[in-house]
């Protein structure tokens, strides 16, 4: 069982952080995996405040385990503009590597700069491409 | 499967069928998406569908042979004429007739149906369908926009009209198709059809007593109705072109529809044969694309950015989302612009979604930009790629960098005007890894240039810091750098020699301030390089006081014993012979910092660009960032550092090229000299270059001039093209420093990784 998430904060004051894509697999206990996700946003937000003090751009990037529960483990990848994956994984799902996850969250990145190159889509828009899905359904296919 | 017979008519027609299927020209298979589209035109029910495709055997083969196909088409016309179908009926049946296959809208689907006896239908049906253009279905029943049209018979065109499906330009195919709901958006209609008209012909020639004889009209004539789209689209009205050819094809569809002449099937085998699949552009769209493409970018090898492109397209009223479609589908390299292929592909998908026809999932193969670049010249492709790149940087976000690896194969097609147009400034963005660029810096030196600052940065994100560097260093140019180098800016023919030199030179004159007492701007009167792109480095920078060379060569140097005193066993451990050859020029520097410091710099990097010592550029490019910085340390320990460069420099270069020049040559200052020496034992020690010994060699010799560049510019022309020559030598070395720096960068990047890794797994449970 895998779950996608993407979100990303609004470039604004308040500073809220939103979903622009989400996807499960499978689809059951959706909404767990939405109050996961909105969770592990707060570990994510530690760690990037953890390691700011250092430049912005020695920053890692892929953040690792966030945390692990007895159900899933929970794996955060943040951009240099901010925007955040999250990646809740089955626990019982021991095959997945950390370098695997790795590679999965450079694609993820990968395609969102993709989209991002799209004029037609405006940053903080909802996610809609269909490139996009099917790069994260072949991926999670891949794992699951 | 059982044998078939088909009468000639329907052999005809099947094959048509087939060759339009046939979208892979494989002469053996349909594609399926093709040939699911032609069974849904028969507007058979969907069971219907599947049992013929059962029978015929492709679900069983999993796709359609031939044969299976024509068996299919057969059941086809089995199932429209009412009848059961079974195997048996295949040859049992008699006089059966040809399937029809119809996708029309409204009401001119019934009247296509009802017309499919007629052949007047034909002319009609085809010129009603093929207007779809958006919205224009009025237009195609009256029609009255085309005289033609109306000449044929206003009624039977509408009527029949549905079937041709502008997009798809089957070579012979009988059937017109339609793919459905076109018409939103209000194309001239009928002038479409008329150039599927004679298309039509040949096929009600074919199948003479055939209800297909409406279907030939085939709107192979794909241009046409997108012609009227487009003009309908950007507002730009072709159509008096298209109506002047509209008129004659309608003509000779009556005239084939009235009389069997072969001429217009001539014709329209002509027309058809060049459509083999729906997604060619023929040459009047593409000859439109074209256009619109000069009036939003002149140059056809430029881009068109994104945000221009999405004002465009807007104006199609697609929306949004769909356009966001089209965008992902035809901006092949991801970089946020526009080629003129990528242009192209986006305008035929906006003009066949207006035609109501579904957009791909994938870029079809006709629509793909070519790769052209990528065989002609790989590596150039790949610099002209990424010199394209930075052309436009605008496009091409730093942020890509996490997909780099995934363009590199799109970025050939990057090559507008390639090296020419490069941007020269060290704009840190997304660049081929530095192994293709030391490739290309080998084949053109100039090119890498201005990518060679990017490169590193890519390899790390830590080398962004250095970039940053350079790029603040390059903005502090002084006053009288900025006038030779300004032009660098402006560079369009030797952009990448010039940029890099320049933005080495920059670096060097922004740093050279910082590190030793900054030197009045030397006076670079230089108004041979002074913007002329096509100035050469060398050139220019022999007009350059020696000085600056000097200057220049002062700083690269500086890298290796960065932390001078402290850095310095570090640096040189690692260092190449760039280092020392960095060092050098440090060591030169100094001295000649209080004269001009800058111009020394400067003068070297040329004399490297020109020297075309392309795989030390870029490390030379990053040295000198890297020197800039180190130039910080006091001038003296600078110099020693570089004097011990140069002496390690020389040491290398005694080995394979004569150090001599360097010294000999060098009527510079003595100090620098005989600390050279006095390193050069420690060179010995350090045979860490000998890949680079002639390199070194020529960087000592340009060391070794450097100090006396500015002593004899102004007064030997000679001297200072020959210092110009050394300097790019040891641009070379410093280049190749550069690059092991920036080795180095990484591994300790990486251990920080893995270390911070360590900690992050520690730290959950911390939270805990």
């Amino acid at each position: 069982m895998e779950r996608i998430a993407l979100l990303s904060p609004v470039c604004s004051p308040h500073l809220q952080n939103y979903p622009l894509y989400i996807r499960s697999v499978p689809t059951e206990n959706e909404l767990k995996f939405h109050y996961t996700v909105h969770t592990s946003l707060d570990v994510v937000d530690e760690k990037i405040s953890a390691m700011g003090k250092a430049l912005v751009d020695q920053r890692e990037l892929y953040l690792g385990l966030l945390y692990p529960t007895e159900d899933y483990k929970v794996y955060g990848y943040v951009t240099n503009s901010k925007v955040k994956f999250v990646m809740v994984v089955d626990s019982s799902n021991t095959a997945l590597r950390d370098n695997e996850i790795r590679s999965m969250f450079r694609k993820l990145h990968n395609s969102y700069t993709d989209i991002m190159c799209n004029p037609f889509y405006n940053p903080g828009d909802c996610i809609h491409s269909r490139a996009f899905d099917n790069m994260v359904t072949s991926m999670m296919m891949q794992v699951c | 499967m059982e044998g078939l017979t088909l009468s000639e008519a329907e052999q005809r027609y099947y094959c048509d069928l087939f060759s339009y299927c046939d979208t892979e020209s494989t002469k053996k298979v349909a594609s399926n998406g093709r040939v699911l589209e032609l069974f849904r035109a028969a507007q058979l029910p969907a069971d219907v569908v599947m049992q013929i495709m059962e029978l015929c055997g492709a679900t069983r083969l999993g796709y359609f042979g031939r044969s299976q196909f024509y068996i299919a088409l057969k059941l086809v016309a089995v199932a429209q004429s009412g009848l059961p179908l079974r195997v048996e009926s295949l040859n049992t049946v008699k006089d059966l007739p040809l399937p029809r296959f119809v996708v029309s809208k409204n009401e001119q689907e019934s009247r296509h149906t009802a017309s499919y006896a007629s052949d007047a239908d034909n002319p009609a049906s085809y010129s009603g369908v093929i207007p779809p253009p958006p919205g224009r279905v009025q237009a195609k029943k009256g029609s009255v926009s085309h005289d033609a049209v109306q000449q044929r018979t206003s009624t039977d065109q509408e009527s029949t009209s549905p079937v041709v499906s502008p997009q798809q330009s089957p070579p012979t195919s009988p059937h017109t198709w339609r793919k459905h709901n076109r018409h939103p958006s209000g194309g001239n209609n009928e002038r479409p059809l008329a150039g599927p008209g004679p298309f039509w012909a040949p096929f009600s020639e074919a199948q003479p007593g055939s209800s297909a004889a409406g279907d030939p009209i085939w709107s192979g004539h794909s241009p046409p109705p997108h012609q009227e789209n487009w003009v309908s689209f950007a507002d730009t009205p072709p159509t008096s072109t298209l109506l002047a050819m509209h008129p004659a094809s309608v003509q000779d569809q009556t005239t084939v529809r009235t009389v069997a002449s072969a001429t217009t099937a001539n014709e329209i085998r002509r027309q058809s044969s060049s459509y083999d699949d729906p997604w060619k552009i023929t040459d009047e769209q593409r000859q439109y694309y074209v256009n619109q493409f000069k009036t939003i970018q002149p140059d056809l090898n430029g881009f068109i950015p994104g945000s221009a492109a999405k004002e465009f397209f807007t104006k199609s009223k697609l929306p949004i989302l769909e356009l966001s479609h089209i965008w992902e589908l035809s901006d092949f390299d991801k970089d946020g612009a526009l080629t003129l292929d990528e242009f192209c592909a986006a305008f035929h998908l906006v003009v066949a979604r207006k035609n109501g026809y579904d957009l791909p999932e994938k870029l079809p193969e006709s629509l793909m930009p070519k790769l052209i670049d990528l065989e002609d010249s790989a590596e150039v492709g790949d610099q002209a790629g990424e010199v394209g790149y930075s052309s436009s940087p605008a496009e091409a976000p730093p942020s890509k960098s996490p997909s780099m690896p995934s363009l590199n194969q799109t970025w050939p097609e990057l090559n507008q005007s390639s090296e020419d147009t490069a941007i020269v400034h060290p704009v840190p963005i997304r660049m081929t890894p530095s192994k293709i660029h030391m490739q290309e810096m080998e084949l053109k030196r100039t090119g890498s240039d201005h990518t060679n600052p990017t490169s590193p940065l890519l390899v790390k994100p830590a080398d962004l810091s250095e970039e940053n560097k350079i790029s603040s260093s390059v903005k502090f140019v002084p006053g009288n750098t900025v006038d030779g180098y300004s032009s660098s800016d402006s560079y369009t023919s030797d952009p990448e020699q010039i940029g890099s030199t320049v933005t080495r030179q920059r670096s060097h004159s922004g740093t050279s301030p910082d590190n030793t007492a900054p030197p009045p701007p030397p006076p670079r009167p230089h108004p041979s390089h002074s913007r002329s792109s096509s100035l050469d480095m060398n050139r220019s920078f022999t007009v350059t006081p020696g000085q600056q060379q000097a200057g220049v060569v002062a700083y690269p140097p500086a890298v290796p014993p960065r932390p001078q005193p402290s850095q310095g066993t570090g640096p040189h451990v690692h260092r190449p012979v760039d280092a020392e050859g960095l060092i050098a020029h440090t060591s030169t520097s100094p001295q000649q910092i209080p004269e001009q410091p800058n111009f020394a710099d400067f003068s070297q990097f040329e004399a490297f660009a020109a020297s075309g010592v392309n795989e030390e550029e870029e490390d030379e490019i990053e040295t000198h960032p890297d020197v800039l910085q180190a130039e910080k340390p006091s001038d003296s320990a600078s110099s020693l550092r570089a004097a011990k460069t140069e002496g390690r420099v020389e040491d290398k270069a005694a080995t394979s090229v004569p150090n001599n020049t360097g010294k000999g040559t060098t009527p510079l200052a003595p100090p620098p000299k005989p600390i050279r020496r006095r390193l050069k034992s420690e060179d010995e020690l350090r045979p860490e270059v000998e890949e680079h010994t002639q390199k070194t060699g020529v960087i000592a010799a340009v060391l070794a001039s450097q100090p006396s560049i500015p002593r004899s510019v102004g007064k030997d022309k000679k001297a200072i093209q020959a210092s110009i020559r050394r300097n790019k030598e040891t641009n070379t070395v410093l280049a190749r420093l550069n690059s092991e720096l920036q080795q180095q960068l990484k591994d300790v990047l990486e251990e920080r990784i893995s270390l911070e890794v360590q900690l992050e797994q520690l730290r959950p449970f911390s939270h805990l």
